[in-house]
């Protein structure tokens, strides 16, 4: 499989396509066992381990948010919640056909709604791809909500 | 003016040992009460003095409804100033921390204080000459506050210029804080990173509650620690050691058994802590090297001392939680009476391994984020209720598990770690503070 700029924003949109159809298990076949999802707190944060973010997971932390969402007794996904991606045509930082990486970065907008409440939440999403076994995959994930130092309502599904 | 403002009894009457009104949660009118007179009577947690580390340092934020900035000034103390211009009102400072210099300066006519809020100068002062300005209290720069004390690194306010010392008010509960601080070889915090910034929509006092309400972890967060427990068994055989992220979240998943043998214990003013026995963090693994780092300062007795004090939840009332043993602090600022805000603060323990950090870091994130899967577990039962009290037919909210007839909370007690105790005290001391400024209506 050869990548071009095309096919590495088709995937993007795959990806957010499936967070909003809710095709979880799908999106989480995308990722490298070793990735990590992160959400800094701070605006610029540089450090993910050693000061608070909103979110630094790993595969098993994110398969554990994702199996919770179906749970009998998850009372705050009853009813559930919806979410929605508007993408921004996304940017290629960098493309390694070589060493099969590529860099992008994607500002988008994140609606998440359930039961009277919606909100929008503003962000750019930061991806470092891999081709492994001739398929794209996550490596990493990097979301940076603008306004990360505001008061927020629950976020339960995934920018 | 209403049922309660300037009824004193009316208020306390909505405590009665063993049930509470439905109105100390969704009427406005007593939420309006409780800014005005107990935060005001109370001591109250305002920041933390690594956040103001030198001389001009700013932090601004809120005591109840209280706009406030904590400041250093020129003789190295910690001062708290109402943020607002005597002359119009401005806010003086708007982002949340810095260094305003030698003094502070309104950005709408330009008058100036010193760092400890005294007036410095007006332009085009003659203006006021002969005015009967100089007599007014708008000539005195800054308000202050009735008081302020740096306790061991935190800094606490009270708001009313007469009333109950730091040191009654808190008494033998700041053996928590104390603890916490312990941990440090060199006996000193520092503030790691902003806060989480969670909102709620319920009011403040149902999570303040919730942190010594130990009846509700193997229920409500059945989805979230009790989901990672089966996934856990699936993808690894028995003997494989808890990663961090595992020990952080199993422990809410003991049994009924588990908390009642923790035990609580209960402080005079509406403080007290679960985990007298052991908790949730008794059983973190060790840290290389952390604990000979503290046993260097104060000797191997000493140092396995602090570190087998395992408290879980301190309430510090009215409106504070600390973790001693992961040096978590979180404040529940009220907004409106259906309306609050969580911050979660961390702390560094300075001289200690940053692993320690890192776990939590972890836990902050894990446990009180607002994409926090064990938060969204929580936040359901605050508004659930909340939404649920305005419910006519029943008034009232039960907090009789393991209740005494005539408990005397001005004593410290240790009890089961199950029962509702703690949260009676913070309704004793809430009658108690809330009360205590009002004046009785004239009977005429
Ligand atoms: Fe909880």
């Amino acid at each position: 499989m050869s990548i071009t700029k095309e096919t590495l924003i088709d995937f993007l949109y795959d990806e957010a396509r499936m967070l909003d159809e809710g095709r979880f298990d799908e999106w989480l076949a995308l990722w490298l066992p070793d990735g990590h999802y992160w959400m800094p707190l701070d605006y610029q944060q540089t450090d993910p381990i050693n000061t608070t973010s909103l979110m630094y997971e790993d595969l098993f932390m994110l398969k554990l948010r994702v199996e919770r969402l179906n749970g009998a007794r998850t009372f705050s996904q009853k009813p559930k919640s919806r979410c929605h991606h508007v993408l921004q045509r996304p940017f290629v930082d960098e493309m390694n056909a070589e060493a099969g990486r590529f860099v992008t970065t994607t500002f988008m907008h994140y609606v998440e709604t359930r039961l009277d409440e919606q909100q929008l939440l503003a962000l750019t999403a930061r991806h470092e791809l891999a081709l492994v076994d001739g398929r794209l995959r996550i490596a990493n994930k990097r979301v940076d909500i603008v306004n990360c130092d505001a008061a927020f309502r629950n976020i339960q599904l995934l920018p | 003016m209403g049922r309660y403002t300037e009824n004193p009894k009316a208020v306390a009457d909505l405590f009665q040992g063993h049930r509470v009104h439905r109105d100390v949660y969704i009427n406005n009118e007593i939420y309006n009460i409780e800014m005005k007179h107990l935060f005001a009577n109370a001591w109250v947690f305002v920041g933390h003095e690594s956040q103001t580390p030198n001389k001009g340092d700013y932090f601004a934020t809120q005591v109840a409804d209280q706009p406030v900035v904590q400041v250093r000034h020129s003789d190295g103390d910690i001062y708290v100033l109402r943020n607002r211009c005597p002359h119009k009102g401005t806010k003086i400072v708007i982002d949340r921390s810095g260094n305003t210099g030698k003094f502070f300066r309104c950005p709408y006519h330009a008058w100036s204080f010193k760092t400890n809020g005294n007036l410095l100068a007006i332009p085009l002062k003659k203006g006021y000459q002969d005015t009967g300005f100089s007599d007014s209290e708008n000539s005195k720069g800054m308000p202050g506050v009735g008081a302020v004390k740096n306790y061991r690194g935190f800094i606490f306010c009270r708001l009313a210029e007469q009333g109950i010392s730091f040191e009654d008010f808190f008494g033998d509960s700041l053996s928590s804080l104390d603890n916490m601080v312990d941990r440090s070889p060199e006996g000193r915090l520092e503030v790691v990173g902003p806060p989480l910034r969670y909102l709620h929509y319920c009011n403040w006092k149902m999570l303040v509650e919730n942190q010594t309400d130990t009846c509700h972890p193997m229920v409500a967060h059945e989805s979230s620690a009790g989901t990672a427990m089966k996934l856990w068994d699936e993808v690894t055989d028995k003997d494989t050691p808890l990663p961090p992220a595992m020990e952080i979240i199993a422990p809410f998943m003991s049994p009924y058994e588990f908390f009642e043998e923790m035990g609580i214990r209960t402080w005079p003013n509406g403080h007290g802590h679960t985990g007298v026995h052991h908790s949730i963090h008794s059983k973190y693994s060790e840290i290389p090297g952390y604990k000979e780092s503290l046993a260097k300062t104060y000797g191997t007795e000493k140092a396995e001392e602090i570190l087998a004090e395992n408290r879980h939840n301190t309430v510090y009332f009215p409106n504070i939680m600390i973790k001693g043993p992961i040096q978590q602090l979180r404040v529940f600022i009220p907004l409106a009476a259906d309306k609050c805000i969580v911050e979660s603060y961390i702390y560094r323990l300075v001289g200690a391994p940053e692993e320690l950090t890192a776990r939590t870091a972890m836990y902050n994130r894990m446990i009180n984020a607002p994409t926090s899967i064990v938060g969204h577990d929580d936040l359901e039962m605050y508004e659930r209720a909340q939404e649920g009290l305005h419910a006519d037919g029943m008034e009232w909210v039960n907090i009789q598990r393991l209740y005494e007839e005539d408990e005397d909370f001005s004593k410290e007690a240790v009890e089961n770690g199950t029962t509702e105790r703690q949260m009676r005290n913070q309704f004793d001391a809430w009658v108690k503070f809330i009360t205590m400024s009002m004046k009785q209506e004239d009977a005429s």
